[in-house]
């Protein structure tokens, strides 16, 4: 319709203006036996683009080959974390124009998970290291009957920054300690391990310190601050990960 | 078929799809049966993570409300196609899955009082229609995240079995004395590209919509109707598929959506000349009357000129009086979508915004008890649908805000509970030789040809001509044009070649499967649509402006027939009509 639109009005605005980048994509296809390697694609963008937007282009108009993962295209299910310009981001979220089009743009997969495919890494022991830390309500208390319990706003507000993860590994990939010992549970098992410690409803806040309190918990965290800077949910994850430290040597939430 | 592994698995439920619906149904099904869930997303990757405003239930924790009233709004909301009896189940049933879930541990927004807390959204109203209510549950706007979250943690807690990144492709029927019954699911698995055979007692599909048929639409890539493509190929029915949710407020030209929640919280639609352009339409309820209303009077107003921005191509959502305390706060999700995407800051200016492909109130039928139908009352015993792919029907010709992630909960704890107790007394049905022949010969085809058709060119075509042609407004001039269209789509689809000839994570050979499910669906959507000769709910028939309760009180029920490929739909697909249960409210205008 909006074309339309566009046609019936003679004095039309200038349509913001296509151009082309250059988008350096690390290929990896797992069949050919070949290293990863960069390859370099010329793309037709606008401005607004976004970065899935281009990978998008090139996979259904140059090279159908070019594989990543991606769903909701809004920044809210966490498929499409890499590493652009060397950056961890989701690639719906990142705008071009937001980048700095003088230099080349390059596009690879997260690091520190096993790469599968082009962007695609092995998400399990990032769900594995999430499974850990008892991601669940454990609430001993019986509610009331056919009721909920009570819960109240300061109480609620408490824990709502770690609510918000979409579980993407922006910040987990993001992280030194992680990308040097793969044991480490990382960021986002924390943020999601605080996000039970912290609410008021829930009873084993300390069986979760003591999983985080493992030689591979908390204490490997060196506030290097790489992953609140990737988390594209804005999560104050190295803060969070602060607040679990002084849990621990509270012995309590 | 000899290169290709095939792997074998038995469980006593399957479910396919691993959302809202599908992960509600294992949280019943997993610790009393044997279940898998079979998902192509990663479970928080699945479209129930982006719904944002809230789930209804009449809790009345902050103003007068209860069920009936709900269940009142659910049937006048839906125009009347809605069936009674399953309205009532939804509206009574919520107040259960709303407490289930937080004692599940969902985050939601708390009152002073520490009880959950609820906002206005459309259609939702006290008394009949009296004024708005606050009935809809909410967690900021991110109410569909946190039942995704919950749910998967529960699942975690259970050590529900997934089978993440398989694409289910085929669903095998076997024959149990003289009566045709699933016995299987056949997916890819996207790791290796190998095939696998799920043997099953009971399956229950959860797929979700299929916005994907558009262009503009505020549903995932990933929503292409598989699990409705599965259905309709294995030529059991599709009810009421014509009705499709177009949601008022998608970022313009985007199409990404900004929550109702926005406009329950006191935004208001202008037009070009700052005029609130709603109070002319639905002088009651204004900017919260039911979401085909408020979206055809928007479209309305940019045909008659009124239209804002250097086009006139859009309406205003004003949030600027809201302020940033409540943006920040009740809804900071939207708040930064509009600073992403458009650049534009909700705090301080309005919001461009148009109507968005959003929610297919149509899919595979079933009764209260989500099992799946064969005709207008028959069962297929062990096969179970919930969710956004399937049909109770809760929802009628237009679903009313908030219902829908009540309708995967109520609907998907239904269909997971029914499906263990079956599989108490079912025997595994017995599998044909080769279960996997059809999605083997399938996708070796696919990776065969050499056509010179692209699968994103056939694509964006289709979703252009949705748009152009049955979109929220339809004639039979426009639906007869689509369905040339799509016609020569399906011919071009026949010559496609795909680039990826790989094994693994062989997204380029998926893509060209789901567009294959998408032709067909857009296929019966335009013909089913082009037969209701009479405009209700979504379904906005110009050439018959007005409801037809004579003629058209009625659900429609698609079976197909024959050869997908002939020209014409009528040489292929069946439509017939399925009664309307109605208990208590008889049909009236529809005024607010
Ligand atoms: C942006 C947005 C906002 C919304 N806001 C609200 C709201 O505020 N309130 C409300 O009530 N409703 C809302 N809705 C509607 C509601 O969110 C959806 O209708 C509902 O979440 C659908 O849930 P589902 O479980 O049926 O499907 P989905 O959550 O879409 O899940 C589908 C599942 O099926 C799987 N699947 C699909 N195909 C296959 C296959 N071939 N093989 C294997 N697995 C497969 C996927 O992996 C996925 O796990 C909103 C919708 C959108 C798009
Ligand atoms: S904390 Fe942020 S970056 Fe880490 S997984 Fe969650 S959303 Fe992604
Ligand atoms: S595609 Fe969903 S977060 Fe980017």
């Amino acid at each position: 319709m909006s074309n339309d639109v566009i046609e019936a009005t003679p004095e039309a605005p200038v349509a913001p203006q296509a151009f082309t980048v250059t988008l350096n994509i690390r290929r990896y296809d797992p069949d050919s036996g070949e290293e990863a390697h960069w390859q370099a694609f010329d793309v037709d963008v606008f401005p607004t683009d976004r970065i899935l937007d281009a990978l998008h282009k090139i996979k259904w108009e140059q090279d159908g080959s070019l594989t990543f993962r991606r769903s909701c295209a809004h920044g809210v299910c966490g498929s499409d974390a890499m590493r652009i310009n060397g950056r961890n981001r989701l690639a719906c979220k990142t705008l071009l124009k937001d980048l700095d089009l003088a230099q080349p743009i390059y596009v690879e997969a997260i690091k520190g998970l096993p790469l599968e495919k082009d962007l695609v890494v092995d998400m399990e022991p990032f769900f594995a290291s999430y499974r850990e830390v008892q991601p669940f309500l454990q609430a001993h208390s019986v509610p009331p009957k056919d009721k909920e319990r009570i819960q109240s706003v300061a109480d609620r507000a408490r824990f709502d920054d770690t609510t918000k993860c979409i579980l993407c590994a922006a910040c987990t990939s993001s992280c030194p300690v992680f990308w040097t010992d793969g044991q480490y549970f990382g960021p986002a098992a924390i943020v999601n391990a605080h996000r039970f410690i912290f609410d008021s409803r829930d009873d084993e806040a300390k069986v979760r310190l003591d999983i985080l309190n493992d030689k591979e918990g908390v204490w490997r965290c060196r506030t290097t601050f790489n992953c609140t800077e990737a988390c594209p949910r804005g999560i104050q994850i190295t803060a969070a990960i602060a607040e679990v430290k002084q849990a621990i040597i509270r012995g309590h939430r | 078929m000899t290169e290709t592994n095939v792997h074998h698995h038995q469980f006593d439920v399957v479910i396919v799809g691993a959302g809202g619906a599908g992960m509600r149904a294992a949280i019943e099904a997993a610790p009393k049966a044997n279940t898998a869930v079979i998902t192509k997303l990663y479970p928080t990757r699945s479209h129930t993570g982006a719904a944002q405003g809230g789930m209804a239930a009449a809790l009345a924790n902050v103003e007068e409300d209860n069920w009936e009233w709900h269940t009142f709004d659910t049937i006048k909301g839906g125009d009347y196609l809605v069936d009674q009896d399953a309205a009532e189940i939804l509206a009574k049933e919520a107040i259960d899955a709303v407490i289930d879930l937080e004692n599940m541990g969902l985050p939601f927004n708390r009152t002073p009082e520490g009880k959950i807390d609820q906002r206005r959204f459309g259609g939702h109203t006290r008394d009949h229609g009296k004024a708005p209510v606050r009935r809809a549950c909410y967690a900021a706007d991110r109410t569909g995240h946190m039942i995704l979250q919950t749910l998967f943690q529960n699942c975690v807690r259970l050590g529900v079995n997934f089978f993440n990144e398989y694409y289910a492709l085929d669903l095998i029927m076997s024959e149990v004395d003289g009566t045709q019954v699933p016995a299987g699911i056949v997916a890819l698995e996207l790791a290796t590209g190998e095939i696998h055979v799920f043997h099953a007692k009971a399956i229950t599909f959860a797929t979700g919509g299929f916005g994907k048929i558009y262009k503009t639409t505020s549903n995932a890539h990933t929503l292409t109707g598989d699990g409705v493509g599965i259905v309709w190929r294995k030529k059991l029915p599709l009810e009421d598929i014509e009705f499709f949710q177009f949601h008022p407020t998608g970022l313009a030209g985007l199409g990404i959506l900004l929550t109702e929640g926005a406009r329950g919280e006191g935004a208001i639609l202008r037009n070009a000349s700052g005029e609130r352009f709603m109070e002319r339409y639905a002088p009651t309820i204004k900017d919260l009357a039911p979401r085909d209303i408020v979206a055809r009077c928007m479209v309305q107003e940019v045909r008659e000129g009124r239209g804002a921005g250097p086009y006139q191509d859009y309406v205003l959502l004003d949030c600027t009086h809201l302020g940033a305390e409540v943006l920040e706060t009740k809804l900071p999700d939207i708040t930064e979508f509009a600073r992403t995407y458009l650049g534009i800051d909700p705090v301080v200016e309005p919001v461009p915004v148009m109507p968005t492909a959003h929610y297919a109130m149509g899919g595979i039928p079933t009764n209260n008890n989500a099992e799946v139908l064969s005709d207008n009352d028959t069962i297929v015993p062990g096969l179970y649908a919930a969710g956004e792919c399937a049909c109770v029907s809760v929802h009628g010709a237009n679903r009313l805000g908030t219902n829908s992630l009540l309708d995967i909960n109520v609907f998907g704890k239904r269909s997971g509970n029914n499906a263990a107790e079956y599989v108490k007394t079912a025997e595994f049905p017995p599998l044909p030789e080769h279960p996997e022949k059809f999605v083997v010969d399938m996708l070796q085809s696919f990776r065969d040809a050499t056509g010179t058709e692209s699968v994103a060119a056939i694509r964006k075509a289709l979703q252009e001509t949705m748009d152009a042609n049955a979109q929220v407004f339809r004639t039979d001039e426009t639906l007869a044009q689509v369905s040339k269209d799509i016609h020569g789509l399906r011919q071009r689809f026949a010559n496609v070649s795909i680039h990826d000839k790989g094994k693994r994570f062989n997204t380029d050979l998926l893509e060209a499967v789901e567009l294959g499910f998408l032709l067909d669906i857009a296929e019966v959507v335009v013909y089913a649509a082009r037969n209701r000769k009479e405009s209700r709910g979504g379904h906005m028939r110009e050439d018959f402006p007005n409801r037809d309760d004579e003629n058209y009180l009625k659900h429609t029920m698609a079976y197909l027939t024959g050869d997908p490929h002939s020209p014409d739909p009528a040489d292929h697909i069946k439509l017939d009509w399925k009664p309307v249960v109605i208990q208590g409210y008889q049909p009236m205008e529809r005024k607010y």
